[in-house]
């Protein structure tokens, strides 16, 4: 028999955060197999659904601003800049929408089992990482469509999907965390998607943003990542804005930081309140 | 052998907001309520704050003191509300005490309720999987015993089925397999077995035996003292939040059952409170022929006269009553606006007397309570008063059944069958 010791306290602090998470992989694990297979079996056009997003959202945002507002996209064509950028802000927005409802949609096994509550809000994520990997083999195409190559900075790539997981979960675990609490949060998130869908550079180059906002611009860590998926992806010809770039990837580890201590502060009363 | 779960001084406090109308708070009346007042501080600076008045503290659980040792099988035992689930959830850690301290040597896994997590999309087979990691299970743990799971559950055909296609016996059946093959050394179960048909609650409870003689510790709550007599060692009471009693499983529940607050009552006054707009002053309990009576027949009507006072003229008040079973089920509720909608219209202040009377041949044969509260609808309740009559219904002209068993649920009506041309009688 395991030695297995547990002290239940008022006000303790989650000692064991790491472990505890170590431990309950297995049921993160199935949180998220269960997700994927409730998407695609729940809706008929599960996949075909995941890929018409990014691809109608890409025809109508190089219309209205490639071919009607006429605003430049360098040596790249207009299509492919956009969806290079659609792909890590339909993974934000997506993970950030439904890690947002998550703690919600499962209060069912939050009043009634105890894991680490932080489990079912990084879950979101993991279905909106399969979103990522369909979008990212259509991009492929569009690329070899319109011949732009990539080069050796795509390597890099990984690490600015990080630079998104943070930024998505950071946002995520702070808004669920306060939606247990206050309910009208749930009407908040389509907002915070929608307003900044326009204020970062997903239509357009962020070359369009007059250089001495370019700081303060970089104060929206999705506008860096974006930056950065086009910097790695579309060749030389797309520079980037480092002084921007650093303060967005220092803010997207502040905002998860933050994301997760909030949460882990406030885990404690959900169960009542939920 | 030391003890293997100790608790010492726990205590659980809830605060309740009043004044709101769904179960949860938005964040629009948090900002709205903190402007009114800071709104109301300006102008009354010197006035009690308006937030202690408006939400009130309730203990769940009151110093709360025992032990258990290995291998034993504890019942807990008690009404509704006497914190049975509370101290459940805080020993599962799904919940946290507000005082106190627990400490537990060795894996728990808690059933709280049969098949927490099942989704109606997934197959048996799926939902086999992730329940076990909700419970606690890693997957070789699963994979190692889902053979005896799916031949325990009996769902062998229709593993590969959506749960959503389950009948209700399948799908209790399946959820409890799962939970009956965990491997802790302390099982915590709260009221499962009150579902699935007889025949396998007699088969959980062997499970249950068995897992127990393996030397685990299993901590079980259930209304169903034949359960907990069959299953349990030693019991806890509790009531209203505190330990009233701790020992061996017989002694406990003859209290339990002796418990003054459960005893019939067929008078409840209470003082006058000038403090709220209309309150209950007496509630009484009348048989047929005008005496106070607890033990009533089904077959004569049952008459509950209530006298409450109005302090102030008010607006669309009314009085509420329902009837509630002993396992906690309300049977039905009426108001006294329920069918004369005028009702609701303004109200002198003053003392007034009301009767309603419940019809015969309703009731099963059982014990019954009453509760009334008065308020508005939807908006505010100013008094409610739980449980204040309490009285038995048993059936003194027997109805020609021959062995006295008592029909299920909480409601008896005497329907009619009717046979056409072909009837089978001599």
């Amino acid at each position: 028999m395991t030695q297995f010791e547990l002290i239940i306290e008022p006000n303790k602090t989650v000692k064991y955060f790491w472990k505890e998470l170590w431990q309950y992989r297995d049921l993160f694990y199935f949180l998220a197999w269960r997700d994927i297979l409730v998407r695609y079996k729940q809706t008929v056009i599960g996949i075909a659904w995941s890929v018409l997003r990014p691809l109608l959202t890409m025809i109508v945002f190089t219309i209205v601003f490639g071919k009607i507002a006429r605003l430049p996209s360098g040596d790249t064509p207009y299509p492919v800049m956009v969806f290079a950028a659609m792909i890590p802000w339909q993974f934000f927005s997506n993970t950030f929408s439904e890690a947002s409802n998550s703690l919600i949609s499962n209060s069912q096994l939050i009043s009634k089992v105890y894991f680490p509550r932080i489990i079912i809000p990084t879950t979101a994520m993991v279905v909106s990482l399969i979103d990522f990997a369909i979008s990212f083999v259509i991009l492929m195409g569009l690329m070899i469509w319109y011949g732009v190559m990539p080069d050796m900075k795509i390597c890099l790539l990984p690490l600015l999907l990080l630079m998104a997981i943070l930024t998505s979960l950071g946002v995520g675990y702070s808004i669920a965390a306060l939606n247990v609490k206050y309910r009208d949060f749930r009407y908040v998130v389509p907002f915070m998607v929608q307003f900044g869908l326009y204020i970062s550079p997903v239509g357009f180059s962020s070359s369009v943003v007059p250089e001495k906002w370019r700081l303060i611009y970089s104060l929206n860590p999705m506008s860096g990542v974006i930056d950065g998926f086009r910097w790695g992806l579309l060749g030389e010809d797309v520079g980037l804005y480092w002084p921007g770039f650093i303060i967005s990837m220092g803010l997207s580890v502040l905002l998860f930081v933050f994301g997760v201590i909030f949460f882990n502060k406030t885990e404690r009363s959900f169960a009542d309140l939920i | 052998m030391g003890s293997i779960i100790t608790v010492e001084n726990l205590s659980k406090k809830y605060t309740i907001g009043h004044q709101r109308y769904g179960g949860y708070q938005t964040f629009r009346d948090t900002l709205s309520h903190g402007v009114s007042s800071v709104y109301q501080r300006l102008r009354h600076p010197f006035s009690p704050n308006s937030e202690e008045v408006e939400t009130e503290e309730f203990w769940a659980l009151k110093d709360i003191n025992f032990e258990v040792k290995q291998g034993d099988r504890l019942g807990i035992i008690g009404r509704n509300g006497a914190g049975k689930s509370t101290l459940l959830k805080i020993l599962s850690r799904i919940t946290h005490p507000t005082t106190g301290r627990v400490h537990i040597k060795g894996r728990v896994a808690s059933l709280l309720e049969v098949g927490t997590g099942f989704h109606p999309e997934l197959t048996g087979r799926e939902n086999i999987f992730l329940n076990g990691a909700i419970l606690g299970m890693t997957k070789s743990d699963i994979k190692k015993s889902f053979d005896e799971i799916v031949a325990f559950a009996e769902v062998e055909k229709f593993l590969d089925t959506p749960v959503k296609r389950y009948s209700s016996g399948m799908y209790v059946r399946l959820a409890f397999a799962v939970a009956a093959h965990l491997e802790p050394e302390i099982l915590i179960v709260d009221e499962v077995l009150a579902v699935g048909d007889a025949a396998f609650q007699k088969k959980c409870m062997g499970q249950m035996q068995q897992i127990s003689k393996e030397g685990r510790t299993v901590l079980f709550v259930s209304h169903n003292m034949g359960a907990i007599t069959n299953l349990c060692s030693s019991a806890l009471l509790l009531s209203n939040g505190e330990l009233k009693k701790n020992g061996k499983t017989n002694e406990i529940i003859s209290s339990y059952l002796n418990d003054e607050e459960l005893k019939q009552k067929n008078y409840f006054s209470r003082e006058s409170d000038k403090t709220i707009p209309i309150g209950l002053l007496e509630a009484r309990l009348l048989a047929n022929n005008n005496q106070n009576s607890c033990c009533l027949s089904r077959n004569e009507p049952i008459n509950v006269q209530i006298k409450y006072e109005i302090n102030k003229k008010i607006l669309s008040v009314h009085l509420y009553s329902s009837i509630i079973a002993a396992d906690g089920t309300v049977v039905f509720g009426t108001g006294d606006a329920d069918i004369d909608k005028s009702r609701f219209g303004i109200r002198r202040p003053g003392v007034y007397t009301c009767l309603y009377t419940i019809p015969p041949t309703i009731l099963n044969e059982g014990d019954y309570s009453i509760s009334i509260s008065l308020g508005i609808p939807y908006q505010v309740n100013y008094q409610e008063n739980n449980h204040v009559l309490r009285f038995s219904i048993t059936d003194y002209v027997s109805s020609g059944r021959s062995i006295h068993n008592r029909r299920a649920g909480a409601i008896w009506l005497d329907i009619k069958w009717r046979y056409n041309n072909n009837s089978p009688f001599l």
